[in-house]
């Protein structure tokens, strides 16, 4: 609680206990003074309500009439005219109770928001002149060292130059398990180091560091309004003038037909009317919808999951399309060796080394994997190596002819080979025009992507489609592991934008969601309904393309973000019907005579605290599925 | 340019809604955005009108809420 919530606090506690000891004044009868009760409740009255009616008189004179302060002024000045001073005193200290509930509910929700966000690097300890100076993030320069000590925060991008040690990435991911880092690794700002003390070349300013976009992506994210959100402003713009005029013409209507002499008829009616404008403030609903996209959005970002507004929050919950990009997506990206086939006695060590001395000096891909694949080569060994392009590697090795390539250059050298019908990309060897093998190399499904697309289904996403650039063959085959039954194969990053158009055009109702790596698929994710980027984690252009942007690349968050949009919206729904259900309910009461003022203050603020607490729910989003 | 500045002091969700309202109806906004919970204040304004514009945003603002403040 802050002081000003204290002072708060005092004024209304004060303020009650003047009340409660005129009630007992005047119950008990021991003073019989009808002047003491009534100054004791104005003193109560005064205590607990000033600012409101001072606050109201000023917005007077800016003309804003509808303002909250001035409704609750008219109600509790109309009341006392009518000599309900009790009933005054009342609702303008339940008014108060619920101002300041409502107001330590909202920074306590800001700071549980912001607790969660506590990426934000204090300071930063950078080696100048041969000393170290602690110095604010934003102070340190491209190119300078900064020291990391373990258990510390990095302060900003950079690669390591000294040291090595484990990486805590759980602030940006919600992953914890900490990775390995050694030198010319990059690391990133907000990640923790863990073990030892690090050295750090920066290579981008705080301003453009990994922090610092995801903070200014989640605090942003809340001006891309969603629908309903729209809704209830609007709704609260015509909310209360409305009211307001019921409770005019509540005011004077009846009493002209029910007895326009009649004094008592004329204060019953009047009575209901100012309970009407106790009625008329729309917070619990202007506050409790963008409270929970609010909470919803700071929820799932703890989660590595972050959304860039609260009308993607809505999309994502409507999807029942999802298009999945196949590499980078459902498989890793990275081709690895993944078979050996022997032929003529040779063993699979022989040929992955011979393989990998022919390929040390390329840099294709498949020759990187090799490489991967073998631990060391013994480049001693080679004494020729020429790429032939379109085949593959020409090398002499011990003095003899090896030929490293596709199944084009076995037939150029004239080589009899055995087919391979496996998936994948093969390279076969041959040696001194005898055949030795093949090596098939694809690029290998994620361990949970037939989890992902399993949880996909349950969650009602009855059209799953796949899209890749790569051959029918491995599209099918990747197609058939992971239970999808659409997929479109050989597509140019063009057709693919293309394909995405003709499925939003077919599509039922719903959203369709594309899911890419972001990092050739920007216009796709453009072009979707909602473009969510998978490993967005240092990636600039994934986060700046993509609507959802999941910061790790585990495909299992794609259905998590389904799910937990589902449940945000699901919340704001709750809160939309409760409250208006409360507040009509309340209204029609009052109008009939069956609530007092009493009645409708306390409806009015239970059901904002209510929606209130409501919201904050929606800051728990589950860690797995 | 669209920038965003620190909203002190503001306290209720209607009444941001709003300053929103009224600030996006001065001539030369664009765009106005006020996120309740961040306490932000997003504003896009021609660049060359930029000043003026702010300083009618800075006045509406002590207007319409006069414990809020934007921090420049």
């Amino acid at each position: 609680m802050s002081t000003k919530h204290k002072k708060m606090l005092c004024r209304i506690l004060a303020s009650a206990l003047i009340f409660g000891i005129a009630t007992v004044l005047d119950g008990t009868q021991i003073i019989k003074n009808e002047y003491l009760y009534i100054i004791l409740l104005f003193a109560a009255y005064f205590t607990v309500g000033w600012d409101i009616l001072w606050r109201a008189v000023i917005n007077i004179f800016h003309g804003k009439i509808f303002d909250e302060n001035f409704l609750m002024s008219i109600a509790t000045v109309g009341a006392i005219f009518i000599g309900e001073y009790s009933e005054a005193v009342f609702v303008m200290i339940f008014y108060q109770v619920g101002e300041l509930f409502q107001s330590i509910a909202v920074g306590k929700s800001r700071r549980s928001i912001a607790s969660l966000m506590q990426l934000r690097p204090d300071s930063a300890v950078v080696e100048r002149s041969g000393s170290t100076v602690t110095v604010d993030p934003s102070q340190v320069n491209v190119g300078e060292i900064i020291v990391v000590r373990p258990g510390e925060k990095i302060p900003l991008d950079g690669v390591i130059v000294q040291g090595s040690s484990y990486i805590n990435t759980v602030a940006l991911t919600g992953e914890s398990m900490p990775s390995d880092a050694k030198e010319g690794d990059d690391v990133l700002s907000g990640c923790i180091n863990m073990s030892a003390l690090i050295h750090v070349k920066v290579t981008k300013s705080f301003g453009e560091s990994t922090v610092s976009k995801i903070l200014e992506l989640v605090e942003n994210s809340t001006a891309n309004k969603a629908k309903s959100e729209n809704f209830i402003t609007r709704f609260a713009r015509v909310y209360t003038p409305v009211v307001v005029i019921c409770a005019l013409l509540l005011a004077v209507i009846p009493p002209l037909f029910l007895g326009v002499a009649d004094a008592q008829v004329w204060r019953s009616w009047v009575y209901r009317a100012m309970s009407f404008l106790v009625v008329s403030c729309p917070c619990a609903l202007v506050i409790s919808v963008p409270m929970t996209f609010f909470s919803g959005i700071g929820g799932m970002s703890k989660r590595g999951i972050l959304v860039k507004g609260s009308n993607y929050i809505e999309t994502l919950s409507k999807c029942d399309t999802a298009v999945l990009d196949k590499t980078g997506t459902l498989t890793t990206g990275q081709i690895v060796v993944t078979k050996v086939y022997c032929e003529n006695g040779y063993k699979t060590d022989d040929i992955i080394q011979l393989a990998n001395i022919c390929e040390s000096a390329s840099t294709h891909p498949i020759a990187a994997a090799i490489r991967n694949y073998a631990a060391s080569a013994d480049n001693t060994r080679a004494q020729t190596i020429e790429e032939l392009a379109g085949y593959g590697v020409h090398a002499v090795v011990d003095g003899t002819d090896v030929y490293v390539g596709n199944a084009k250059l076995m037939d150029k050298i004239g080589v009899s080979y055995k087919a391979c019908t496996d998936v994948g990309s093969l390279v076969y060897i041959a040696r001194a025009n005898e055949y030795m093998g093949c090596i098939v190399l694809s690029d290998v499904i994620k361990s949970d992507s037939k989890r992902a697309i399993d949880s996909l289904k349950e969650c009602g996403i009855h059209r799953i489609v796949m899209l890749t650039g790569d051959n029918d063959a491995v599209a099918s085959n990747v197609a058939a592991q992971l239970g999808i039954d659409e997929y479109y194969s050989q597509l140019l990053p063009s057709d693919k934008v293309t394909k995405t158009e003709t499925l939003i055009q077919n599509k039922t109702g719903g959203s369709l969601a594309f899911v890419g790596d972001g990092i050739n698929d920007a216009p796709v994710l453009a072009r979707a309904d909602i473009g969510i980027a998978m490993g967005g984690l240092g990636s600039d252009a994934a986060i700046e393309a993509a609507d959802v942007v999941l910061m790790d690349d585990n495909p299992l968050k794609i259905a998590l973000a389904v799910k937990s949009a589902r449940r945000i919206v699901s919340i704001v729904k709750q809160n939309i019907i409760f409250v208006l259900a409360v507040k009509l309910t309340i209204l029609v009461l009052v109008a009939l005579g069956a609530a007092g003022m009493w009645a409708a203050v306390f409806a009015d603020v239970g059901v904002a605290v209510l929606a209130i607490l409501n919201a904050m729910r929606a800051i728990r989003i589950r860690q797995k599925l | 340019m669209k920038k965003v500045y620190r909203l002190d002091e503001i306290d209720c969700a209607n009444c941001a809604a709003k300053l929103e309202n009224a600030i996006s109806k001065i001539s030369g906004v664009k765009f106005a955005g006020i996120n309740f919970f961040a306490q932000k204040l997003t504003v896009e304004i021609d660049d060359d009108r930029f000043d003026d514009v702010m300083a009618e945003v800075v006045k509406t603002v002590k207007r319409q809420q006069p414990g809020c403040k934007v921090i420049l």
